[in-house]
C-alpha cells in the first residue's frame, strides 16, 4: 500500500521534475537574446565566459561581492546539499560508485552545515528590514520545505536508524518497474514526501534559478560586439 | 526655492544603508507624454481602453522576444543581494526602490498572468492582478530607474532590472502611458537629427562661432566641419556638445587632438546625435530607427570610420548594439573598429606622441574621475577587459598631474549612477535626481576632504548636466564637472601656437 503510494509519487515527481524543468530549457533556450548585454567588465572569448560562469555556479562570485554573510549562508547550504545528494546516490546505485564512496563521510556531515545555512538564510529573512520586505510566504515554505528534508534525513542518519537497506531496495526496484515494500517509518515517510513535493514544485518555483542562471545574457555573453555582428531571428526579419 | 526643498539625505558613508521608508517616493512621477509625443515614436496617443489585454499582450510577446526577460522574471531567489544596491534606495529609503522590489513591481503581475503558482496561488507568491492602481506605480517606480546596471554586478545570477525597466516602459508605451521626456526627445531625433531639434543652419552657425572662439584663445585655426564629403573620420556626438557647459569645453578637445593628429573629420547635421533614447524605453524599433541615421550619415558622407563622442549611454548603444541595429559596417575602413570612441583615438594618439601635452596647464585642479554607469557595466573601450576603466584614466593621467580616485566600491564596476540617467534627465524629476546623487557625492566629498579634490571629469552628457546641477548642492561649483577632453584641450599645445613661454622668450630675444 505505502510502497504502491511511494511508488506512484516518485514516477510522476520525476516525471514532472524532469519534463518541466526540461520544457523551462527548452524555452529558455528557444526565446533569443536580441541585444550584447554582458554586465561589463566581460569576457572577450567563449573560453573566458565559461571561466565566469564556472566561478559564478562554484564560488558565487557575484554574491560574494555583494554580501559576505548572505554568501556564507548560500554557500554552506548549497555546497552542503551537494555533498549530501551526491552521498544519496548510493541509495540509487548498485555497485555503489568509487566517488560516491569517497563523498561519504563529508556528505552525512554536511546535514549539519547544510542545516545551519538554510536557518542562516532564513534568519536574515526575518531579521533583515530589506529582505523581510521582501520575502513572499512562499519564500519562507521553500525554507520550510528545505529544512524539513534536511532535518527529517539527519535524524534518519543520526537519532532513529531507518531499515536504509529497505528503502535502497524499494527505489532500486523502481528501475525495473518492480514494488516493493517501503518500510513504514514515519520521519522516512516524511523526508520522502518532502522530496518528492520538493520535486513536483521545482519547474514551477524560483528553484528555477539553478538551470536560469546559465541562460543569463549579462554572464553568459561574449564581449565581441564590435567583431561580430549579433542579430535575433526576430530583428533579421525586421531588416527586411 | 524649490531646490531647498528637497531633504538631502545625510550619509556617513557613500553606500550607507538607510532605514526603510515605505511609499517615501510613490508620488514621484515624470510629466507624461502628449499624445502627439506619443504619436511621434509610434505609440498610441493616451490609455487605450483596453490597455490591460495589450499591457498583458506585450508582456507575453517579450517573453517570447527577449531571454533575459524571460529568465530574470523566473529566477529571482529573493536572496536581498542587490537590496542595498541602487543609488535611489540609498538616497530615498523608499523599500521600492531596492532593485528587487522594482522588479517585482512587475513580477508580481507576470507571475498572476503567466504562472502556475501566480495562476492558482497568487497570495502565496505575491501574485498581483494588473489594475490600473498597478500601472500607476509602474509609472512611477520605473521612472525612478536610471537603468544602470549596479544591481546586475551584485545578483548571483545577473539579473539586470535595467532590462526590467526598459521593458515595463515599452508595455507602458504601447499602452499609451509614455513619459514626456523622452519620447519627446526621440520625436525630435526622427524628424530633425537631434535631441536638442537643432536644425543645420543654427548646427552650422554654432560651429562657427567655436571656431571662431578657439582660434581667439589659441591662434590657430582649428576647424569643426560640418557635413564635409569624402571627410574620413564621422564624429558622432551628443547634441550637448553644441551648446551646454561643460560638454562644449570636451567638443572643443576633440577638435583640437583632431587637428594636431592631421586627420580629415567632420560632424553630420542629419545623425547630429550620439544618444539614443530609444534605449531608455526599451524600444529596439525607435534604437534602430535612430541608429540607421547614423549608417546613412556615413554612406552619404563616404566617411572610412565612425568615431564617438563622450556620452555614455550613447556608448552602449554604439559599442554593444550599432553593429546589430545598423550594420554590418563593411563599407567602412576595416583597419578600425566600428565604431571607436574619442578616448581609443586620443589614447592612441598620445601613445604615439603626435600630441604636445603640458600637464602643469592643468595643475590648478585636483583631480577625480566619476566612471558613467553606461562606460563602465555596459561596454567596453580598446582591446583590453576593463579598457572602459584604464584608456580615461591613461588619458586624464597623461594630461594632468594631480589624480585621485574615489572609494573603490564606488568606481569601476560598482560605480554610483550620476542620479540622472535612463530619461530622468528632467526637472520635475529634481527630488528623486538630488536623493540619487547623494551617495556619489559623498564619495566625491570624501575625497575632497581627504586629498583637497576640486573638480570631477567624466565621459557622459548626461552625468555632466546632472552634476552641473546637482554640485552646488553638496557645496560645489557647478564649474566643478568638467569633460575629460576638457583636460585634454587644457593641456594640449596646438602646432604653431605661441605658448606663455614662448611669448616669454620672444620678449628675453628681443632684450639682448
Amino acid at each position: 500500500m505505502l510502497g504502491a503510494f511511494f511508488a506512484i509519487l516518485y514516477y510522476v515527481a520525476t516525471l514532472i521534475l524532469v519534463i518541466g524543468v526540461g520544457a523551462r530549457i527548452r524555452t529558455y533556450v528557444k526565446v533569443p537574446a536580441p541585444l550584447i548585454i554582458p554586465t561589463q567588465p566581460a569576457p572577450k572569448t567563449r573560453n573566458g565566459v565559461f571561466w565566469r560562469m564556472f566561478r559564478e555556479v562554484v564560488f558565487f562570485e557575484s554574491l560574494f561581492k555583494s554580501n559576505k554573510w548572505t554568501w556564507v549562508f548560500a554557500y554552506a547550504f548549497h555546497m552542503s546539499m551537494w555533498l549530501v545528494v551526491a552521498r544519496h546516490l548510493r541509495y540509487l546505485t548498485q555497485p555503489v560508485w568509487g566517488w560516491v564512496e569517497i563523498v561519504q563521510p563529508f556528505g552525512t556531515y554536511a546535514a549539519f552545515t547544510m542545516i545551519l545555512g538554510l536557518l542562516g538564510l532564513w534568519g536574515r529573512r526575518i531579521v533583515v528590514e530589506r529582505i523581510r520586505y521582501i520575502s513572499n510566504p512562499s519564500d519562507h515554505l521553500m525554507l520550510a520545505l528545505i529544512v524539513g528534508i534536511a532535518v527529517s534525513g539527519a535524524m534518519m542518519r543520526f537519532v532513529a536508524h531507518t531499515d536504509i537497506v529497505a528503502v535502497k531496495a524499494f527505489f532500486m526496484g523502481l528501475y525495473t518497474f518492480r514494488i516493493g515494500h517501503f518500510p513504514s517509518d514515519p520521519v522516512l515517510i516524511i523526508h520522502v514526501s518532502l522530496v518528492a513535493l520538493l520535486m513536483i514544485i521545482f519547474p514551477i518555483s524560483k528553484l528555477l534559478h539553478a538551470p536560469g542562471v546559465f541562460f543569463s545574457p549579462t554572464r553568459n555573453q561574449v564581449d565581441n560586439p564590435r567583431e561580430k555582428r549579433h542579430l535575433a531571428p526576430w530583428a533579421e526579419k525586421l531588416e527586411g | 526655492m524649490a531646490a531647498q526643498d528637497i531633504d538631502i539625505p545625510k550619509l556617513h558613508h557613500p553606500l550607507e544603508i538607510p532605514k526603510l521608508k515605505c511609499g517615501a517616493m510613490a508620488d514621484s512621477m515624470p510629466y507624461p507624454a502628449s499624445p502627439a509625443h506619443q504619436e511621434s515614436v509610434g505609440f498610441p496617443g493616451e490609455l487605450l481602453p483596453d490597455w490591460k489585454e495589450r499591457a498583458l499582450a506585450k508582456m507575453k510577446e517579450l517573453g517570447e522576444k527577449n531571454r533575459a526577460f524571460k529568465v530574470y522574471l523566473d529566477a529571482c531567489v529573493k536572496c536581498g543581494a542587490c537590496t542595498d544596491k541602487c543609488h535611489y534606495f540609498i538616497g530615498t529609503g523608499d523599500p521600492k526602490n531596492m532593485p528587487v522590489a522594482r522588479q517585482d513591481l512587475l513580477r508580481s503581475v507576470y507571475r498572476r498572468y503567466f504562472t502556475f503558482a501566480g495562476k492558482y496561488f497568487p497570495s502565496l507568491v505575491g501574485a498581483r492582478d494588473l489594475t490600473e492602481e498597478v500601472l500607476n506605480e509602474w509609472y512611477s517606480y520605473y521612472h525612478q530607474c536610471s537603468q544602470c546596471r549596479r544591481c546586475s554586478v551584485y545578483c548571483p545570477f545577473g539579473i539586470d532590472t535595467a532590462e526590467i525597466s526598459m521593458a515595463a516602459r515599452e508595455i507602458m508605451d504601447v499602452v499609451g502611458k509614455g513619459q514626456k521626456y523622452c519620447n519627446e526627445i526621440i520625436g525630435k531625433v526622427h524628424k530633425i537629427g537631434n535631441n536638442l531639434g537643432l536644425q543645420e543652419k543654427a548646427l552650422r552657425a554654432t560651429l562657427e562661432g567655436l571656431e571662431e572662439d578657439i582660434e581667439d584663445d589659441n591662434g590657430v585655426s582649428v576647424r569643426i566641419p560640418l557635413d564635409e564629403k569624402g571627410a574620413d573620420i564621422l564624429l558622432i556626438t551628443p547634441s550637448a556638445d553644441f551648446f551646454a557647459e561643460p560638454h562644449i569645453e570636451g567638443l572643443i578637445g576633440y577638435a583640437k587632438v583632431f587637428h594636431e593628429a592631421g586627420v580629415s573629420w567632420t560632424v553630420s547635421s542629419y545623425a547630429s546625435e550620439a544618444a539614443n533614447f530609444g534605449l531608455f524605453i526599451g524600444s529596439y524599433e525607435n534604437m534602430q530607427k535612430v541608429a540607421l541615421r547614423i549608417r546613412k550619415a556615413a554612406q552619404d558622407l563616404g566617411v572610412k570610420r565612425i568615431i564617438f563622442g563622450e556620452c555614455g549611454h550613447a556608448w552602449r548603444v554604439a559599442y554593444s548594439f550599432l553593429n546589430t541595429l545598423a550594420g554590418p559596417w563593411d563599407f567602412l575602413d576595416p583597419k578600425y573598429p566600428v565604431p571607436q570612441h574619442i578616448l581609443e583615438f586620443t589614447w592612441g594618439e598620445i601613445q604615439k606622441g603626435t600630441l604636445n601635452i603640458d600637464k602643469s596647464r592643468n595643475d590648478h585642479i585636483r583631480l577625480t574621475y566619476h566612471d558613467s554607469c553606461n562606460v563602465a557595466r555596459a561596454s567596453g573601450m580598446g582591446d583590453e577587459v576593463g579598457g572602459q576603466f584604464e584608456i580615461p584614466r591613461n588619458v586624464i593621467k597623461a594630461v594632468c598631474n594631480n589624480y585621485f580616485d574615489m572609494a573603490p566600491d564606488t568606481i569601476k564596476e560598482g560605480t554610483l549612477c550620476c542620479g540622472g540617467g535612463g530619461g530622468l534627465l528632467t526637472d520635475e524629476l529634481m527630488d528623486l535626481r538630488t536623493k540619487g546623487a547623494s551617495p556619489r557625492m559623498k564619495a566625491l566629498q570624501d575625497v575632497t576632504e581627504e586629498h583637497g579634490v576640486t573638480h570631477m571629469a567624466a565621459i557622459c552628457a548626461i552625468c555632466k548636466t546632472q552634476f552641473s546641477k546637482i554640485m552646488p548642492k553638496f557645496g560645489y561649483d557647478m564649474e566643478a564637472i568638467l569633460s575629460v577632453h576638457q583636460l585634454v584641450s587644457n593641456a594640449l599645445i596646438l602646432s604653431g601656437q605661441e605658448t606663455e613661454e614662448d611669448a616669454g622668450e620672444t620678449a628675453a630675444n628681443s632684450d639682448a
